[in-house]
């Protein structure tokens, strides 16, 4: 049997009237980066806050590294480091006071975590910095110092909520440059949400959820294949024309922007017919076509489709 | 003679900043920028956290006085008129200022009557054209973020401003609803409202129809995404390599490579154009790294960005 460092069945939690998490099941394996990636509202931060003990399951099993999340909270802790949407550092205290603090909150001895400390900050590049104040710390900074203290405990299941939201490229690459090599080492697993498709992309495995589901599964590879042959890439001129006399053919279910192209979603075996009628269309109303062309979905057009999927459209 | 021209061509202009400069204590935080902006553009402001966005924004405002330098918005001297400049803008911050306790049409009458409109029909007119008569009732705090984003533009946009200025307005937004958003936006531009977006998202700054790239309060670039992307010196190269950490590291440190970075499941790696890819590959190879796909790539606003953001 695999080591599952999380092996959830049918979770369900609401708060009042809302279903937020309504049947979760999910196995994460040592070694994956799981993705759980789905509009506002899916249900994504719930289902971490539930993994990590911070809100209690009204219904459902879960166990972590092989601890129960009900019985043994304690245990499961210890298992898991979480990087919250918005975590808090002390802004008056230096880099190694944060890191201190949260050592102590998690119960680590200072024989424990004052080694465990000096490896992490060279880790994550803050060594020099530990007498800084973090208040004065960059956006950046910050992020790596939350990553740090997320790390304290020697975690074997990373829980990152949405890391890099509000964050630019820059430092994007930096946090992954950082959370990939923790993963080399084979007996660690990360569960991270995000609204990015292309940090889902960097995920093992992706999870879409919508309405406190996790509506379809797979590697990123597998869930782009759901539309294979029928993403259509069209660029030209002018743009207004183009997307109007695309979205009047009937064989064109949906037309989204994708920078200066548009890409069409066909129907099941169209895309040549559509392709060759809407050309003439385009061309017969005036527009020029530079472009027009079948193309390897992408996963925000996998995305799209998924969320009108289950929004009954 | 000349002078008229120039005047006349900076009365079409919606931004004008010369020298626009702000410093806090010893931080340069905008730096001697001269940036020009024509009616109906979308321009996207980019750039990394900190290196003068939101300081440009606030000035552009009236909000924050300059230290040095001096702007004009819609003809307006933003030092000299900030109230009317007010009057004429719109904006709308990363953190929505709404009142969670209202309802959507409370929160959008309130902004109405702060902005002087006293007609309930531009009030309608914006449930309606933003798509929120469905959550016309609803209080805020119950409303997901994509419902609030376009609450808040619509409270941004009641009094018909000339220049529209959005600071990141969709982090934490999912696909769907950013999509929708940036329709929207499409919409507004076409009807001629000059729109200045702050962001981080690479895909969304390639809607733009021109982007600047700030860095250290400097304005490095400023240019239509095509002719940015076309300007970026080397070959785009994207490798599917396993190990890809190892592949990475490795390439990270060779002279042939000017950048090279984790692109979702694969590598964007950019060399000199005198590098083909049978040498890639060959190099590759050599270090038991396994390549399943080696292709050249065109040049994305994320190439554009990290390699302005990387230069010394």
């Amino acid at each position: 049997m695999p080591d599952y460092l999380i092996d959830a069945y049918d979770l369900h939690k609401s708060f009042g009237e809302t279903h937020a998490v309504a049947g979760v099941s999910l196995r994460v394996a040592a070694g994956e980066i799981y993705g759980l990636v789905g509009p506002d509202g899916a249900g994504k931060t719930t289902v971490m806050r539930l993994l990590c003990g911070a809100l209690t399951l009204d219904d459902g099993e879960a166990q972590i590294g092989g601890f129960d999340i009900r019985r043994q909270v304690e245990r499961v802790r210890e298992q898991i480091g979480y990087l919250a949407q918005r975590f808090s550092l002390y802004e008056e205290l230096t880099v190694q006071e944060n890191l201190r603090f949260f050592a102590e909150v998690r119960g680590l001895k200072p024989a424990q975590w004052t080694p465990r400390s000096q490896e992490i900050l060279e880790f994550v590049g803050l060594a020099p910095f530990r007498n800084r104040r973090a208040g004065q710390l960059s956006g950046g900074m910050k992020q790596k110092l939350g990553l740090a203290a997320a790390l304290i405990n020697a975690p074997r299941l990373l829980l990152l909520d949405e890391p890099t939201t509000g964050v630019d490229p820059v430092t994007r690459q930096d946090f992954w440059r950082l959370i990939l090599p923790l993963l080399r080492r084979g007996d660690l697993a990360v569960l991270v949400s995000t609204p990015y498709m292309d940090e889902a992309l960097r995920c093992t495995r992706i999870g879409f959820m919508r309405g406190g589901r996790i509506i379809s599964e797979g590697p990123p590879a597998a869930l782009r294949r759901r539309l294979d042959g029928r993403i259509l890439e069209l660029a030209g001129a002018p743009e207004k024309l183009l997307v109007e006399v695309a979205r009047r053919d009937p064989g064109v279910e949906t037309a989204e922007r994708f920078g200066n192209r548009f890409h069409l979603r066909v129907a099941p075996g169209q895309a040549e017919i559509v392709a060759a009628r809407l050309g003439d269309a385009i061309r017969a109303a005036g527009g020029v076509v530079t472009s027009l062309h079948a193309i390897d979905p992408q996963l925000e057009d996998v995305f799209i489709e998924l969320a009108e999927t289950a929004a009954g459209l | 003679m000349q002078r008229l021209a120039k005047q006349d061509h900076h009365n079409n202009l919606v931004i004008h900043t010369e020298n626009l400069t702000r410093r806090f204590g010893d931080f340069v935080a905008v730096d001697h920028l001269n940036l020009d902006v024509e009616a109906g553009q979308v321009l996207g402001y980019l750039g990394p956290n900190g290196s003068g966005k939101t300081t440009t924004i606030r000035m552009l405002l009236g909000l924050l006085h300059p230290s040095e330098g001096r702007a004009k918005v819609l003809g307006l001297d933003v030092a000299a008129q900030p109230d009317a400049v007010r009057a004429r803008t719109g904006y709308m911050s990363q953190k929505f200022a709404l009142y969670g306790e209202l309802t959507a049409l409370e929160n959008l009458t309130f902004y109405a009557g702060v902005y002087g409109v006293n007609d309930p029909a531009r009030v309608r007119e914006m449930l309606d054209t933003l798509g929120l008569a469905a959550v016309r009732d609803q209080r805020v705090h119950s409303l997901s973020t994509g419902w609030r984003q376009r609450l808040a533009l619509a409270t941004a946009i009641i009094h018909k401003p000339g220049l529209l200025f959005l600071d990141e307005p969709t982090s934490g937004v999912d696909p769907v609803a950013r999509r929708a958003f940036w329709e929207i936006i499409y919409a507004l531009a076409a009807q001629g409202i000059t729109i200045m977006v702050s962001t981080h998202y690479m895909d969304e700054a390639e809607y733009c129809t021109t982007v600047g790239v700030m860095r250290a309060g400097k304005l490095l670039a400023l240019d239509a995404p095509d002719r940015l992307k076309q300007a970026l010196p080397g070959q785009v190269w994207e490798v599917h390599a396993d190990p890809m950490l190892d592949a990475l590291d490795w390439l990270e440190t060779q002279p042939f490579v000017l950048r090279a970075a984790l692109a979702g499941d694969h590598l964007r790696v950019v060399t000199p154009t005198d590098v083909d890819a049978a040498t890639l590959h060959d190099a590759l190879t050599a270090r038991a790294i396994q390549l399943s796909q080696l292709t050249p790539g065109a040049p994305t606003m994320e190439d554009v960005f990290m390699t302005l953001s990387a230069e010394d």
